[in-house]
């Protein structure tokens, strides 16, 4: 049914009708009205046989989880930011037990200097956690790839993260398409554990491994990961044919045919740039989108084999890898060694900048050109920076620098237009 | 008038003795055949370790208490390192580790699970036990600990309290006492070994939560501590039972003297045994004959710097007056002794 | 494309009122995407949100700098930030206010624009008056519809009732219904006169 909510709506009600058995619930912007609109439909009596507990803590939120999921209940919680990197040492713990359970990633940056806005900061540092990564474009993915996600990590036993940009999508209002339980209920059976505590059969779960099997335990995780490099497509074909939409998938691409340039990004800025390059196309330029849902895994072969024809890439993330530059764009580069390409990293972004048509059109052109540094950062105010760099090389004691900074912008409160 | 109870001309209460002379509903449920060994032998354990002690026991009787219907939680420590290096395991009941410090969640999650899938009628009433070292419950797994506690989830929380990291190689805790020396409190300086006025007794911040059940123990006396845990298992909601547990290694004492210094600590003041409902005290253990501080003390390699040849006996008379408090506030002396 | 960006204060319903034109244009078989401006704003702070109209799926996610519409929940922001940043020329100004846009100063800022773009309506009055409470965010939704035509009345009380029940929704129709009169006769006004 079409209807027209906000993203963190969506996706409460999407998580509802994958009959959820326990969620842990902690609030941090802008995850929050995800648990907030699940607690009222479970409080309600709307979804029934769910346990909705409110933990002191997203270190406790995972734990919860954990137990739960160990338990055989299928299990969920939400967090961003602060509260994900609280929550590390959980996070780890969950994938290397092989638990199922799913969580959404209200993407946001990560501080200091605190800021609620969205980047990928969050989701990104913990790309090597053993967990499925899976990006969202729009709300109706969002809302698609968490039944997906349900279902991928109850197959290979891994957790999944669905991570949608916070505020971007979380507080949009649009159009979504709301399956019915009996599409849902066709697509996702019941959570069977591969490992369950159970008092009929007794196991430990949890054993200390030493040196003589710890790369094997290590090693499964990622052949995990690459089953679900395999099961990610196949589950979109099948997610296409009981819910009659494309969702999901490793990646997508757009108007690439004959592109000469590529631009390569995640989530809800594939949306802006796509009205970019219909523009810039308009204008004769040969350029084109591709997507990346699964980050984790993450699909080598198949981003090599969408630049294969063209001849330089631009990667437009909303991470900062301090020191070297790009996560994705690393990632990227990993896919394309030897093929001889070009290649771009732009941070963009960070702590909700707005990335708006007009610098993406002159980014891309600049691009199109190679006039592109190895590393560049859309929109950054040169003056700002350079400002406090002499002042550091003038003094000593300079200060916070974020507040000197703030200082030169003249901002009096924090907005992003 | 009715009639007269015949004399018993034996002792009874002993293990001793006093378990086979017994009616089978009051015997130790170690003495009984059908016990389930959840903590099985084998395991890893220094020799006197307390803390193995008192595990086989809580949880023995727990199972005993819940018809083997329990799964138990477990932080990261001795316990669990001693009882399963895989591909062995002690462990004969359905037993999740995951981390140090979420203990307490873990089995607020398991719990969950059990009531979902109970409701559902998918599975059968199963009790959730989470048991931790003092580092893992009174510091690191404090905040999930307390969670646990305010929510009233349906878990029994044991903490098997051996007054520090001995898993790490014996350092300081908050349930460290006053005094003692550890790898990060060293007896130097002009205030040796764990400064004094720090640490916490994390029954009595149990007590305030007012959750139905707090209890403390001893592996010196058995039978009390089975008894408490089979009393906790019948109850439902947050439960908590502080069992200290003497660590041979960390407190440098000998092995066969871990049940005589947990009755020591107890004879002496220096830990409260008793049980509080709801917040509220309601029975504690009385001492018929208190011991000074001292006896506790000096068998101890961890205090061995108040000894010797200049005895700091104003640190003595320190540990003394704490000891004396816990007798008046907790109303520990038995009515002879007072 | 048709955007619209609403400038209020914290409390004001400011979010509430860019989410239920999302609805209003929904509801009428459009696409439509509402968002706010993400600030970790408090009661009485400037507050921003957007709305965008269109036929299409709309794909951009960049905030709203050269919307056709603005909607002012509160006049005394015409002091404190530049609300009509990015206005395009001959856009739709509604103000919630009792006095004109000469007496607000805007004057000399809309002179030769279409002037029956450029609407007041006291909607704080008639939201006391019908829900009994301050709150002008709907009955601002009405005077919109009048004003920009991009949505209709009847789209409005749709929202309102989605957003609402009972006798708050029944007040908030009877205020947004209100508005509308009042702006559709403004802007009859506005034209004889400049005719």
């Amino acid at each position: 049914m079409l209807k027209q909510c906000e993203g963190s709506h969506a996706v409460a009600e999407a998580v509802a009708l994958c009959r959820p058995e326990v969620i842990c619930a902690y609030p941090i912007s802008p995850q929050t009205h995800i648990v907030e609109g699940i607690g009222e439909m479970v409080k309600s009596g709307e979804l029934k046989d769910c346990e909705f507990i409110n933990v002191e803590s997203e270190f406790a939120a995972m734990s919860v989880a954990i137990g739960s999921s160990a338990a055989g209940a299928r299990t969920y919680t939400a967090t961003a930011s602060q509260g994900l990197l609280y929550m590390v040492e959980a996070v780890y713990n969950a994938s290397g037990l092989g638990l199922p359970i799913v969580m959404t990633v209200a993407n946001r940056a990560i501080g200091a200097p605190i800021n609620i806005w969205n980047d990928h900061s969050d989701s990104l540092s913990q790309r090597d956690c053993g967990w499925v990564q899976l990006f969202a474009e729009t709300n109706q993915e969002a809302l698609d790839l968490h039944i997906q996600a349900f279902k991928l990590a109850e197959e290979i036993s891994l957790p999944v993260m669905v991570c949608m940009d916070g505020f971007i999508l979380t507080h949009a209002y649009e159009r979504v398409d709301m399956p019915t339980q009996e599409q849902v209920d066709a697509f996702l059976p019941p959570y069977e554990p591969r490992q369950v505590l159970d008092v009929n059969e007794p196991v430990s779960i949890g054993a200390m491994v030493g040196p003589e099997a710890f790369m094997e335990v290590r090693y499964l995780a990622h052949a995990k990961q690459m089953q679900a490099l395999e099961r990610i497509p196949q589950l979109a074909a099948e997610f296409k044919s009981v819910f009659g939409r494309e969702s999901g998938g490793l990646i997508r691409s757009y108007r690439t045919e004959d592109a000469e340039t590529i631009v390569i990004a995640m989530g809800s800025v594939l949306g802006t740039i796509k009205d970019t390059v219909d523009e810039m196309r308009e204008a004769g330029h040969k350029i084109g989108v591709l997507g990346i849902t699964s980050f984790r895994p993450f699909p080598l072969v198949e981003v090599a084999a969408a630049l294969k024809h063209c001849k330089r890439f631009v990667v437009l993330e909303k991470s900062l890898a301090v020191g070297i530059g790009g996560i994705v764009a690393t990632n990227v580069r990993m896919a394309v060694t030897g093929m001889g390409l070009k290649g771009y990293t732009v941070v963009a972004g960070l702590g909700g900048r707005a990335i708006t048509m007009k610098s993406l059109t002159g980014l891309f052109e600049k691009a199109g050109r190679d006039e592109l540094d190895p590393v560049n950062f859309l929109d950054l105010d040169w003056k700002v920076v350079n400002k406090q760099l002499e002042r550091e090389r003038e003094k000593r004691r300079t200060g916070p620098a974020a507040e000197a900074m703030l200082r030169d912008v003249g901002a009096v409160a924090a907005r992003n237009y | 008038m009715s009639a007269l109870q015949t004399v018993k001309f034996y002792q009874t209460g002993t293990f001793t003795v006093g378990n086979r002379l017994l009616a089978p509903e009051e015997r130790s449920v170690q003495a009984n055949m059908q016990r389930t060994n959840s903590l099985n032998s084998g395991h890893r354990a220094c020799q006197g370790c307390g803390e193995a002690l008192g595990a086989r026991y809580a949880i023995d009787a727990a199972m005993n208490a819940t018809n083997r219907q329990l799964i138990a939680a477990n932080a990261t420590g001795c316990l669990e390192v001693f009882s399963t290096p895989y591909p062995e395991t002690s462990w004969q009941i359905p037993w999740i580790h995951s981390l140090f410090g979420n203990t307490a969640a873990v089995a607020t999650g398991i719990a969950a699970a059990i009531k979902v899938k109970k409701q559902k009628g998918q599975g059968q009433d199963v009790c959730v036990v989470a048991q931790g070292g003092d580092g893992g419950t009174t510091d690191i797994g404090f905040g999930c600990l307390s969670g646990m506690f305010e929510r009233n989830d349906d878990v029994l929380y044991i903490c098997y309290d051996n007054g520090g990291y001995m898993n790490t190689g014996v350092q300081r805790s908050s349930a460290t006492p006053s005094a003692a020396r550890t790898a990060t409190t060293m007896p130097l300086g002009p205030e040796p070994g764990n400064p004094f006025g720090q640490g916490k007794f994390v029954p009595a911040i149990a007590m305030a939560h007012e959750i139905p059940y707090v209890a403390t123990a001893t592996v010196a006396d058995l039978r009390d501590l089975e008894n408490k845990v089979t009393k906790a298992m019948s109850l439902r909601g947050a439960r908590y039972i502080h069992i200290l547990v003497p660590c041979p290694l960390g407190w440098g004492t000998a092995s066969h003297d871990t049940i005589r210094m947990a009755r020591l600590a107890k004879e002496t003041g220096i830990f409260p045994v008793f049980e509080a409902e709801h917040g509220e005290l309601k029975s504690a253990l009385a001492i018929r004959r208190p011991l000074p501080v001292e006896e506790y003390l000096r068998p101890q390699k961890r205090f061995a710097h108040l000894f010797g040849k200049n005895p700091a006996v104003e640190t003595i008379a320190r540990i003394q007056a704490q000891a004396d408090k816990n007798i008046r506030r907790y109303g520990l002396l038995s009515k002879e002794a007072a | 494309m048709f955007q619209v960006r609403i400038h209020g204060r914290g409390g004001q319903g400011v979010v509430t009122a860019a989410e239920m034109l999302s609805i209003a244009a929904f509801d009428e078989g459009r696409h439509a995407q509402a968002f706010p401006s993400f600030g970790s704003e408090r009661t009485g702070a400037p507050v921003v949100a957007f709305c965008r109209i269109a036929d299409k799926e709309i794909r951009l996610r960049e905030p709203i700098m050269a919307p056709d519409a603005i909607i002012i929940q509160d006049p005394t922001l015409l002091h404190q930030v530049d609300v009509f940043a990015g206005l395009k020329k001959d856009g739709y100004i509604l103000i919630n206010t009792t006095k004109t846009f000469e007496q607000l100063g805007l004057g000399d800022f809309v002179r030769d624009w279409h002037p029956e773009r450029l609407c007041t309506v006291s909607a704080t009055e008639l939201s006391l008056k019908h829900v009994g409470r301050p709150v002008p965010n709907v009955p601002l939704l009405g005077g919109f519809a009048a004003v920009s035509g991009i949505i209709k009345l009847e789209s409005v009380v749709m929202a309102i009732r989605d957003k609402f029940s009972g006798k708050v929704a029944d007040g908030n129709i009877a205020a947004a219904t209100e508005a509308y009169d009042i702006v559709v006769a403004e802007m009859r006004e506005a034209l004889t006169h400049h005719a």
